[in-house]
Formats: C-alpha cells, sequence, structure tokens
C-alpha cells in the first residue's frame, strides 16, 4: 500500500515488525501496541525511531507517559466508515501535543484525506494507488472550512471577522501540506 | 426466483436474464428454481458493477400461461411503480 | 433568513464539484459501489425501489422564493414534476437519475442549496420551530444558534464517521413545535432565574426500534459553550457509540446503556477540557451570523382591519381563517400554514405548479419567506392581516388552503413501500383513504387537535410513535399489516405511544381509526376536551376494547 507522506508517495522507512519477530537494532521500527507496552522501558530508549500502531478502541490517555518517545503513532481505520481514530488524533495532537509523525493506516480512500489532514494526520497509509497519485488534488477541492483545526487553517468565522472573504489568514496552506 | 437490482445510471429497475445482461421487463428475466441455481445467478449478476447495483434474488410466480409475476408486493411495486398517483399537475384555477 | 456570504458560497461549489468528480468515478467503475455509497449518501442520495432519491437540506426549515423556484425548476428538469417535504424540514426528489446528479446540484447550489450532511453517519439537518422568529411565545430566534451549529457541524473533520446518524433540535418557545425530546441532542433556549438566556441540552432521544424521550443533561449552559459542549457530546458518541450493531448504534442506546448521570459525567469531563478553547463562542462571531439574517421591514399594521372583518362573513374563508392562521408577534401580521394534506392526496407533496404558485405567493405577501414545518406543511411567516383574504383565494385555487391543520386529516406520513427501500408496508395509500373518510370538515373541526402519524417501518420516518394515532407497518406472512398506538405526543410533553393489541391488516386501517375516532366522541367529557386529554383521563382500554371487539 503507498505511503503518502507530504503530499507524496514516498518509501516508507519504517519497519513493520509483526508480534513477536525480533526487533533490528538501529532500525527504524513500528511495533504492534501490545509489544511496545510489555517492554515500554527498554523499547522507549531505543536509539532509532520506535513507532506502534494504536487500536481504535483503547484511550489515548495509556500512551501518555511515552508520547515524547515516540516518534510515530500509527492510528487504525479498520474500516473508512469507523471514524474513532479522528478523535484520537485530535487528542493525540490538541491535547497531548504529540509532536511526531501521526499516521493513517487501515482502509484509507481519497474521500478521507482532507478529513484526516485537519484532523492531525501526517502520513497516510493509501488502499489504492490512484488516490495516493490524486493527494494533492483531493485535499486542494476545498478552500472554506468552518471549524478550527490541526493543520492550522483560519476557520470560515475568523477570516470574516477579519474583513477577508477572499484569501483569508492562513497559518498553513494546502500548498504547504503538499510540498 | 429472479435477480434483480437498479440500473446504475438512473436506478430503474432491471432483471438478469439467462443471455447475461439486464432488461427492464420482468418477462426476460432468467427463473431459477433452486436456491443454488439463484446463487449462481446472483454471482454472475454481481460480477459487473458498472451496470446495476445491489443485486438480490426476488421471488417470481409462474402463470398459468407461462407468464412471469411478480412473487410479493415489494416486487409488484416494482416492477410496475407506485400503487399511488403522482399528483405530476396541479391545475391552478385563478 | 440567512444570507449566504461568499464563503458559505463558494464550500457549496466547491462540494458539487467534488460531487461531480466522484459520480464519474463511480460511472467508471473506479469506485465500488460499496465504496461509493457513503460518499453519496453524505449528500443526501439513496437508491430507493426505483429511482434515486435526493433529500435536500432545507437548514432549520427557512426558504426563499429564489430557492422554492428553483426547487420546482429540479423538480421538472430532472424529476417527474414533484417534491416530497419531509418530517425533517427537509425536501426529497423521488425519480431523480444519478448521471443527472452532478448537474442538479449545481443548479441547486447556484441558490445555496445543497444535501450535504442529509443522510450518512454524520450530523444531518439541524431543525427548529417553524413559527421562529415570529412566533409570540418565542424567547428569541434559534435559527442562529442552529446556523451557529450548522456551519461548525458541516464537514467538520472528526465527526463525519459516526457510529450513526445525528439529529439536534432547538426551540425557543414555550410550546416546542421542533420536537426536541425526540432528538438525539434537543436544545431549548429559556431564561433562568437571574433571567440570562441559555440552554436546557437533552440527549438520546430518538425514536425508530427503540423509541426513547431525551434526558437533560445541562439544565442550563450558557450562550459561549453552546459549541464546545455540543462537540464535547459527539466526541463521546464517537469514541464510545456502538460499531458493532446499526440498531444499537444511535446515541439514545449509549445514553440508556450507561444511564443519562454516567454519560452527563463523560461529556462534562471531556468538555471541561476544551471549553475555553478556541470554540468558546466570541459575541462578535454570533453577531456577524445573526446580522447576516434578514428581517422584514415591517409596516406599522393595526391588528383586524376592516378588510379581514369584512370577510369574515365568507364561511369558507371563515373556516381556513380559523384553522390555518396564527398570532404573529408583530401586530397586524399572520402566521400563515398551508396545508400539503388535501382530501386524497399524498401528504408532505407539491408539485412544480404549486411550488411557482407558492414562491409568487410569498414574494406578493410575505417578503420572499417560506417555512418547512416537521408536519409536512409549509408555512408563510410574515403575511399582512389584510391581505389574508387575497392570499386566502390564491392558496384555495392552487388547492394549499384545505382547513385542516393539525386535524385528523393533517396526516405525517412517510413515503412508504410505493418508494422506498427499507419499507415493510405502503404508508401513502392508508394516508389517503383516512384523509378521504374525514373529509367532512365540520367533523373534522369538531374532532379538534389530532395528529395521526404513519411509518411503513420501524425506522419511523412519519414519527409514528409520537402521533396521538400512530399507525406503523409490519410484515406478516407476506401481507401488510398495522400496528396502531394511541397516546403519543411530539412537543414539550413528548411520550411515546400505546399499542392498544395485535397489528390490523391492511383493509381495516381506515375502519380502525374511524372506531377510535368514535370512542373519543362517545368518551370525550365536553367537545372542548382534546383527543389526548381523553386518552390520559381514560388510559386505552375503552378504545381498545372497541376497535378489538369485533377483530
Amino acid at each position: 500500500m503507498p505511503l503518502v507522506k507530504r503530499g507524496r508517495v514516498v518509501e516508507d522507512p519504517y519497519l513493520r515488525v509483526v508480534d513477536d519477530a525480533p526487533i533490528p537494532d538501529g532500525a527504524a521500527v513500528i511495533v504492534p501496541a501490545a509489544r511496545f507496552l510489555a517492554d515500554a522501558a527498554e523499547l522507549s530508549r531505543r536509539s532509532a525511531p520506535t513507532g506502534l500502531i494504536w487500536p481504535n478502541d483503547r484511550k489515548i490517555a495509556e500512551l501518555a507517559p511515552w508520547l515524547d518517545r515516540l516518534a510515530l503513532i500509527a492510528l487504525t481505520f479498520p474500516n473508512f466508515r469507523d471514524g474513532r481514530a479522528y478523535t484520537q488524533a485530535r487528542q493525540l495532537r490538541e491535547r497531548y501535543g504529540f509532536r511526531g509523525e501521526l499516521r493513517a493506516t487501515g482502509e484509507i480512500l481519497r474521500d478521507q484525506f482532507l478529513f484526516l489532514t485537519r484532523a492531525g494526520f501526517d502520513s497516510l497509509e493509501v488502499k489504492k494507488a490512484a488516490d495516493a497519485a490524486a493527494y494533492a488534488e483531493a485535499v486542494g477541492r476545498y478552500s472554506v472550512f468552518y471549524q478550527p483545526s490541526a493543520n492550522g487553517f483560519a476557520p470560515a468565522q475568523r477570516r470574516r471577522l477579519l474583513g477577508s472573504t477572499a484569501g483569508g489568514e492562513r497559518t498553513a496552506t494546502t500548498a504547504d501540506l503538499a510540498s | 426466483m429472479v435477480v434483480t437490482a437498479n440500473r446504475l445510471t438512473d436506478g430503474a429497475v432491471v432483471y438478469w436474464r439467462a443471455d447475461g445482461g439486464w432488461t427492464m421487463r420482468l418477462g426476460g428475466a432468467a427463473v431459477a428454481i433452486s436456491a443454488a441455481a439463484a446463487r449462481e445467478l446472483l454471482a454472475a449478476a454481481s460480477v459487473d458493477q458498472t451496470r446495476a447495483v445491489g443485486a438480490y434474488i426476488a421471488p417470481v410466480k409462474i402463470a398459468a400461461d407461462g407468464e412471469l409475476q411478480p412473487g410479493n408486493l415489494r416486487e409488484a411495486i416494482r416492477s410496475t411503480g407506485p400503487t399511488v398517483e403522482t399528483r405530476s399537475e396541479t391545475r391552478i384555477a385563478c | 433568513m440567512y444570507l449566504y456570504d461568499e464563503l458559505d458560497r463558494t464550500l457549496v461549489t466547491e462540494r458539487v464539484a467534488e460531487f461531480r468528480d466522484q459520480v464519474g468515478r463511480r460511472l467508471s467503475g473506479e469506485l465500488t459501489e460499496e465504496e461509493f455509497r457513503p460518499l453519496r449518501l453524505m449528500n443526501g442520495i439513496y437508491l430507493q425501489l426505483h429511482a434515486y432519491m435526493l433529500r435536500i437540506a432545507i437548514p432549520y426549515g427557512t426558504l426563499s422564493s429564489v430557492q422554492m423556484r428553483m426547487l420546482a425548476q429540479v423538480a421538472r428538469r430532472y424529476d417527474r414534476n414533484f417534491g416530497h417535504f419531509t418530517t425533517r424540514q427537509n425536501i426529497q426528489f423521488h425519480w431523480i437519475k444519478l448521471e443527472e446528479l452532478p448537474d442538479a446540484m449545481a443548479d441547486l447550489a447556484s441558490v445555496g442549496l445543497h444535501g450535504m450532511q442529509t443522510s450518512g453517519n454524520c450530523v444531518r439537518n439541524i431543525t427548529t420551530d417553524q413559527w421562529a422568529g415570529v412566533a409570540p411565545d418565542e424567547i428569541e430566534d434559534p435559527r442562529i444558534w442552529a446556523e451557529v451549529l450548522r456551519q461548525h457541524l458541516t464537514m467538520h473533520p472528526e465527526f463525519s464517521f459516526l457510529p450513526r446518524k445525528f439529529k439536534i433540535a432547538l426551540t425557543a418557545a414555550t410550546h416546542d413545535r421542533a420536537a426536541v425530546k425526540v432528538h438525539d441532542i434537543g436544545l431549548r433556549l429559556h431564561r433562568d432565574g437571574a433571567g440570562e438566556t441559555g440552554f436546557e441540552v437533552m440527549v438520546g432521544g430518538g425514536l425508530g426500534r427503540t423509541p426513547f424521550t431525551a434526558k437533560t443533561i445541562k439544565p442550563f449552559l450558557p450562550k459561549r459553550d453552546l459549541l464546545s459542549y455540543v462537540e464535547a457530546i459527539l466526541r463521546v458518541y464517537n469514541s464510545y457509540g456502538r460499531r458493532d450493531n446499526i440498531y444499537k448504534a444511535r446515541i439514545k442506546i449509549l445514553v440508556h446503556d450507561l444511564g443519562a448521570e454516567a454519560f452527563a459525567k463523560e461529556v462534562e469531563a471531556e468538555w471541561r477540557q476544551i471549553k475555553d478553547g478556541p470554540l468558546a463562542l466570541d459575541p462578535a462571531a454570533v453577531d456577524d451570523i445573526a446580522a447576516r439574517f434578514r428581517y422584514p421591514a415591517y409596516e406599522r399594521l393595526a391588528d383586524s382591519p376592516p378588510a379581514l372583518a369584512a370577510a369574515r362573513s365568507d364561511r369558507l374563508f371563515g373556516a381556513w381563517l380559523a384553522n390555518s392562521v396564527a398570532n404573529h408577534k408583530v401586530d397586524g401580521y399572520a402566521i400563515v400554514t398551508l396545508s400539503l394534506k388535501p382530501e386524497g392526496g399524498t401528504p408532505g407533496d407539491a408539485t412544480a405548479e404549486q411550488m411557482d404558485a407558492i414562491a409568487e405567493l410569498a414574494d406578493r405577501y410575505s417578503f420572499g419567506e417560506i417555512r418547512v414545518g416537521h408536519e409536512q406543511n409549509l408555512v408563510l411567516p410574515h403575511v399582512a392581516q389584510r391581505d389574508l383574504p387575497r392570499l386566502w383565494r390564491a392558496l384555495d385555487a392552487a388547492g394549499l388552503a384545505t382547513p385542516n391543520v393539525g386535524l385528523v386529516s393533517d396526516i405525517i406520513s412517510c413515503p412508504g413501500l410505493d418508494y422506498c427501500s427499507l419499507a415493510n408496508t405502503r404508508s401513502i395509500p392508508v394516508a389517503q383513504e383516512i384523509s378521504r373518510r374525514f373529509r367532512d370538515r365540520d367533523l373534522a373541526r369538531d374532532l379538534g387537535p389530532l395528529h395521526i402519524n404513519i411509518s411503513g417501518c420501524i425506522n419511523a420516518c412519519g414519527h409514528h410513535h409520537v402521533g396521538n394515532i400512530g399507525i406503523l407497518g409490519v410484515e406478516k406472512n407476506n401481507e401488510e399489516f398495522y400496528q396502531i398506538t394511541i397516546g403519543g405526543r411530539a412537543d414539550e410533553n413528548a411520550a411515546i405511544g400505546t399499542l392498544i393489541g395485535p397489528a390490523v391488516p391492511y383493509a381495516d386501517v381506515a375502519d380502525v381509526v374511524e372506531d377510535i375516532v368514535a370512542a373519543y366522541l362517545e368518551l370525550r367529557e365536553d367537545p372542548q376536551e382534546t383527543f389526548l386529554q381523553t386518552v390520559d383521563r381514560t388510559g386505552i382500554e375503552p378504545f381498545k376494547e372497541r376497535v378489538y371487539a369485533t377483530r
């Protein structure tokens, strides 16, 4: 499955470690949540980047002690209709201030891209190559948003009050996300 | 039993034909007698999703003269349309 | 009414472009039906028995004459010349073609209409009192807050894939005309002891398979906190609502399973963390939205002008006046309800010609504004009393002046098996037959307020649970049967109706309704006692006996 990061299809620098397989030294790895929690003290001391996959039915608060040691958190969409990970993403970004890579995994289609980036995801494991290639087009479809969000767009109401209905103030643009 | 679906482009009711493809006439539908045969028809009808959607197995009655008739009220309504008149024109007397 | 600014219009236009692309990818096969389905649902497009159905949002039930004319045009150009107004203040077109939908939606977008979020597992059309802004018993216009919520909940990045659909309703009047107590979130604007205006927040109401009335989890929420509190409720629901079983996925099940108190605690814990963040409502932002609501430049008129007094001598006009015209908060004006329940007609339907006529009359007599009520009737909210006789003659000519608003023949009904793929039974012909049985206007008037609600299946789109008489279609041995309930109500004293006995066959339903009505006439203490009051007093037993004596 292609990985889209910052608007482009990229090679995944992370190695997905399955269950009890050995974790190579010096490699960037993503481990299952249970594995991480069982070995948390040791795994969080790794010098190479460490990430984990977090299920969508467990509280983010459980991860709180480790957030500053995690380079990546992968959240899960078992099917694209299950939106629990959007809440988890916003909590990670806005409540806990997580600054590492936030990755969306599971069933990710083009039509969720904009919601995902606005919820705070910065990399997406996309189901279809054609969708991955169309990322920039998909997120460029909308220029107006009513809500404040993790990716820094000024919501419509703030733009109105600033007297600007054309461009408006933004702390980030879709161009930034795609570059 | 027959296999029926809705045409993708406009939602019109269609029936799966014995020679493959869809017809708008119930009379042209392939009839399956056994559950297994019906499932086979359904599988064949479900391959191409670009012409019809939501295919399912529907009951059908065969009249004495061999004419196919809808097997229940729902299929009757699908086959011949709403049982109520649509008031598509009002004479506005002014 | 609210005037879209360029930002609002841009969003709708961008949505149409996105949908056009999605339809193209579906027709080419790039998207499977399974992938396309949730996308088309988020634009209000259902696949029904014979055709696609398009549901267009009418935000909080307010429509301009320009918009009404476009609805007529869509009906003519893309459908079969009619539309159906629903129990959630939306309009539905039942014969739409998928391949023509992007064009239809572009036409609608040109006047600010869309189908965004009228279906799917997201926040649906936010509804309110069809008399908002003009009702004498209202403390302020709830539509301002409906618009604040509408914007915030449109394409919300976190809440577009909820466990199930989510419905919000607001009221700001003593008499609740918006049925807030049977919504996922019901909001009631009211004043506290200190004279401050705020919201009573109720959650977990809903009809369908497991009907509930909503529970109050916050008796008084300051206006400033509206968005953050609603966000907290949605976040708790998004996180904990069931996703394993669609019949147990609404928030009412979560509230019931946790208990209202425990649920309220979860919401409170979440809310405390966000209440002072960017969602705290800035009065300037609210004022900006409120400023884009245009109110009519009412003339200074006196009540009961001479033209009106003179016209009363016409018996037919007098009957309509007494039934369909309500007091307005501004002297000299009136609120006029247009009955979409003609004798033998399909409840809630209007032809394209009628829609054009209504638009014309709205321009002439109602400052260009129309409302849609959840009882599937329309309203002209700003009519000068002196214009009532002329308006009546025009409405009568267009078949929109049946004086049955709120009476036995003002039946609320879903489209049922004639159109809907979810239905077990038909509902429209049942409504038509009942309507014919009670064609006698004197009888209807004598019976007084009596709401009959018909649903063709347990999804309860006809709101049968809260009908004074509720009729629910069920399938038995491949035949159409109907369960009858009585004593339901949708207002501030909302209650679910009680089943009176075994389901009756299609051919018997109108007879059963006549039996219930006959029982009421015999039992009532005086002509002033309403059907509901009688049922409250006697219980359902006498009605049950009467109906099932010969069945």
